[in-house]
């Protein structure tokens, strides 16, 4: 049995043939390719799969290609392309969020990267001033091994400053 | 001819980075070859059975399943997997990659299934039938190598794998001298090392060649395609093993797993591109554990709180089977149990015991946070026992700068240090004297706030070959390229680490060029001449240094062109802002780029100078090297819940000379976080069965961004002379200055109520079990804090 779903992505409108059973992770990573979101449990407890469907951080692990028909999707590798900025400010091509981890050398292996800087993005959308204790409590839920987590707060807070936040 | 450290130093940008925040790095399972295959592993669900049959029928007709192998296949084809560790008398407790006619711990695999699609492999696993006969599990270790355990091998006399010993100085005279002996049992608990990244292969194979391509998320890429193509009986010179991006490490991928044979060989047999990826649960299963010691220690001491003397037993829970250097892990231990301490008397003695479990092997520290808990807990209850501060009695203990070169009793030469001026610095930076009156004026108020010091030195930069199972040294080559760009082939294998940027960095300073000129490659073993790899912190004070010295080569051979154009003496030339030149007339100059378009053209090069601008060290180091610190730490502990907070943590860290300071703060940000999850959160469990119940990360707690304070690092700095950059190795040391300091300060908060020691992990409700004991006499009642 197939089920046909019709799911954007990064910008790109895909029609597809998919198994009921065909988890969203291994959609965006085997089926059309796109790597950049990673694996790194199956218990949903990791973080490292996290993408932007419709605006929130969700584990695509957790959900079934079938679940996400309609649905408008970033992945890390279509995050640059959302600042509205790029093209104009010749930091590479960059999301502030990117450039943050970048300065503050915020990730070592990279492989929770995508998925903490995506979990990031959507922090300051509801929230684009918040505090150290308020980062910690979103990315509760992304699970590094390498960094302490210390350097990602200090770089979630580069780009909360760089995209206009504030300071409290 | 030192050329002025320009980047040296500095905090870098990685060069690493783009690539990994743009999704664009390739991790092994992001390699995608047309025609892939998909291998599943069958694996024990019994921790001690013994198989009676293997029915693979199902599994091989089902649709898309294209092989299913069972041990049976593979008996006298694949060799075993490889043990390098040699411990004199060891039992051979080694593993075939597929179990035969026993398995001895929970996930060891039986049968191997390749299909066409990702889950019908994983589907297919579930086909395959395997007849049990369920044996006792040994779970125990002590038990396990007491008279009338159960045996894992039939043919050992008992499951003890060894026995080592240790013994320095005159330990029976120093125990008679004492004025007090302490002794305590303590447990270092099983860990999983959990990289973010579990393990995966990609092997595809050319018959025309013949060659065989390897991708494997490992540490040691050399080392593992010499053992493979050994396993396979395979010519190494036909193996292409690559290292693509590896999502962590921290000695999990030190090894030689089963499964990258297996998936080698069935690209082989086959004749398709495999591909396996381990699931959560796999890894935790299957792939190396780390830690678990119970240690017997023995201080004595005299009344001013001079050590005399110490004696460790300590029993090993190695597995049921040996990977790589799981037999030498303990004996790593054995050699640092002095500590940063004039120990002039020492007696160890290590029992290794076979159990029903997954392989011990090196997990961040690898034996060495193990031994710093174990003698810097002791030297905590020593202070409490003489009622002296804890950072009183290190100061009476420690050696002199003047005392370096310092041989401790277990055999060992460490470089360079200066532990006082370190912990001096630590009670500075944490305001040691204002916390200790904090924590009095808290505690008349009923809180119990702890105060946790360690102090460590633990040996890295493996190391002298003489003491290394295979081999110690490292390779670099430097290559410039007739465009002036460089390149670095670096033995080293990051994952994670940053030397793609700190070679760069070294490179640049020496050659006079920008960090952007220089590519370091690494991983690749048809590029990079062969290299031990990364573990041990030994990349940049092994692997840099092979660099270094070839860099030197060629600074050597293009001054000598330079001097030849300049018409100046070689050593008059200085190199800088990508030009050579005269040091007495620095308008006199050339750029580096036409210098090396000059070595390549070879029409003006000095008589009896070889063409070609590559040059490769291989560096045999002549000691390990000894970073050391202290950290101290702050906790307080709820008295209704036992939950332990974590207050304050101050680290004050020495890894000698530091290339850049960015790096060596993350490795220790994320050292201390290690062991905080040792501490606090982590536990491998198996049960009186031997099920791993600590299986997923449902069950096994790991640290959390919430969960942690801000951690305020700082270093001291003195350099090692073992090598020419003067650096020692940052990668472990702070997992190993961190785990006493945080259970000193857990026992510290509770010692008002006449506790001397908590054992690992704390979790809140071993805190909450001893609270509700009643208050021993003349200490402070237990109850509400005001």
């Amino acid at each position: 049995m197939v089920i046909d779903v019709r799911i954007s992505v990064n910008g790109k409108e895909y029609e597809s043939k998919v198994e009921p059973r065909l988890l969203l992770v291994h959609y965006l990573r085997d089926t059309l390719r796109l790597t950049g979101t990673h694996i790194g449990c199956e218990t949903s407890l990791c973080g490292a799969c996290t993408v932007l469907l419709d605006g929130k951080a969700v584990k695509s692990c957790t959900m079934l290609a079938a679940q996400a028909d309609g649905a408008e999707i970033t992945t890390i590798e279509g995050l640059a392309a959302t600042w509205k900025s790029n093209g104009a400010n010749g930091n590479g091509g960059l999301h502030p969020m990117q450039e943050g981890f970048w300065e503050k050398h915020g990730l070592q292996c990279g492989y929770c990267t995508p998925g903490m800087i995506l979990t990031a993005v959507a922090l300051l959308q509801e929230n684009p001033n918040p505090s150290d204790l308020e980062i910690r409590g979103a990315i509760n839920g992304n699970l590094c091994r390498c960094t302490g987590y210390q350097n990602i707060v200090d770089a979630i807070q580069y780009a909360a400053k760089k995209m206009g936040a504030k300071s409290k | 001819m030192a050329t002025a450290a320009k980047y040296v130093g500095r905090p870098m940008k990685r060069k690493e980075d783009p690539r990994l925040i743009q999704g664009l790095a390739h991790y092994v399972d992001d390699i995608q070859l047309a025609g892939m295959h998909y291998m599943g592993v069958v694996r024990s669900p019994y921790a001690h059975a013994r198989i009676r049959s293997v029915d693979v029928s199902k599994a091989k007709s089902a649709p898309g399943v294209v092989a299913v192998i069972t041990g049976e296949d593979v008996r006298g084809i694949i060799g075993p997997v490889p043990c390098a560790a040699q411990i004199p008398d060891m039992k051979p407790a080694v593993r075939n990659v597929l179990a035969t006619d026993k398995v001895r711990f929970v996930g060891e695999p039986v049968a191997v299934v390749v299909a066409t699609e990702r889950y019908t492999a994983r589907d297919a696993v579930d086909l395959v039938e395997v007849d049990y006969e369920p044996l006792p599990a040994v779970v125990d270790p002590e038990k396990a190598i007491a008279k009338g355990s159960p045996k894992l091998y039939d043919n050992f006399a008992d499951n003890v794998a060894y026995r080592w010993e240790l013994e320095g100085g005159d330990v029976a005279g120093a125990f008679k001298k004492a004025d007090k002996i302490i002794k305590q049992r303590m447990v270092n608990q099983r860990l999983i090392p959990m990289a973010m990244e579990p393990r995966g292969v990609v092997a595809t194979f050319d018959p025309g060649e013949p060659k065989l391509t390897i991708w494997t998320s490992t540490q040691i890429p050399h080392l593992v395609r010499t053992q493979v193509a050994a396993m396979l009986r395979f010519s190494e010179t036909s193996v292409h093993l690559i290292t693509p991006e590896v999502g962590g490490g921290f000695g999990s991928k030190l090894n030689v797993y089963a499964e990258e044979a297996l998936c080698a060989h069935l690209a082989m047999k086959i004749g398709k591109p495999i591909k396996w990826i381990e699931s959560r649960r796999e890894n935790f299963q299957a792939t190396i554990h780390g830690r678990d010691f119970i240690n017997y220690v023995e201080l004595a001491v005299k009344r001013d709180g001079t050590i005399l003397g110490a004696r460790y037993k300590i029993i090993a829970d190695l597995g049921a089977y040996y990977q790589l250097l799981t037999p030498l892990i303990p004996t790593l231990t054995g050699l640092m149990l002095c500590g940063c301490y004039k120990i002039p008397a020492i007696r160890i003695e290590i029992t290794g015991a076979l159990t029903n479990k997954m392989a011990t092997d090196a997990y961040r520290g690898a034996g060495r946070p193990e031994a710093t808990y174990f003698l810097e807990r002791a030297v905590d209850i020593v202070a409490a026992e003489l009622k002296k501060d804890p950072l009183e009695i290190r100061r009476k203990n420690f050696p002199q700068p003047k005392d370096f070169p310092y041989a401790t009793p277990t055999g060992l030469i460490y470089d360079t240090a200066n532990y006082e001026k370190c912990m001096d610095a630590a009670a500075k930076a944490s305001g040691y004297t204002k916390l200790r009156k904090e924590q009095a004026a808290a505690r008349k108020n009923g809180k119990l706030i702890g105060i946790g010091v360690s102090s460590y030195v633990e040996i890295c930069a493996m190391g002298p070959s003489s003491a290394m199972p295979a081999g110690g040294w490292e390779s670099g080559t430097v290559r410039i390229e007739p465009t002036g760009k460089v390149k670095v082939l670096t033995g080293s294998s990051p994952h994670g680490q940053g030397q793609e940027t700190s070679f760069a960095q070294i490179a640049a300073d020496m050659l006079g060029i920008s960090p952007d000129d220089v590519l370091v490659v690494h991983g690749d073993t048809s590029q990079v001449p062969y290299g031990i790899g990364t573990f041990g912190s030994r990349a940049t004070a092994v692997g840099g240094t092979a660099m270094y010295k070839s860099l030197e080569k060629l600074r050597d051979k293009l001054s000598k062109i330079a001097a030849h154009i300049l018409e100046v003496a070689p050593e008059k030339v200085a190199f800088g802002d990508r030009k050579i030149y005269s040091k007495a007339d620095p308008k006199k100059s050339v750029s580096f780029g036409d210098l090396v378009t000059a070595a390549y053209v070879a029409k003006t090069l000095p008589p009896g100078l070889e063409p070609g601008l590559e040059a490769t060290t291989f560096f045999e180091p002549t000691n390990f090297t000894f970073p050391f610190g202290t950290h101290i730490c702050v906790v307080e502990i709820d008295r209704d819940t036992g939950d332990v907070k974590l207050k304050k943590y101050v680290a004050v860290d020495d890894c000698g000379n530091v290339i850049n300071p960015l790096l060596v703060e993350g490795q220790i940000h994320g050292g201390i976080v290690q062991a905080i999850g040792q501490v606090l959160f982590e536990e491998a469990v198996y049960d009186s069965e031997g099920q791993l119940i600590t299986g997923e990360l449902t069950d096994y707690a790991l640290p959390h961004a919430a969960d942690l304070p801000r951690m305020e690092t700082s270093r001291t700095v003195t350099p090692t002379p073992v090598n020419p950059m003067g650096v020692k190795g940052v990668g472990e040391a702070g997992t190993i200055g961190a785990t006493p300091a945080l259970v000193n300060a857990v026992v510290d908060a509770l010692a008002p109520l006449g506790i001397t020691h908590v054992d690992l992990p704390i979790k809140r409700e071993r805190i909450w079990r001893m609270l509700q004991k009643p208050a021993p006499r003349g200490n402070a009642k237990p109850g509400r804090a005001r």
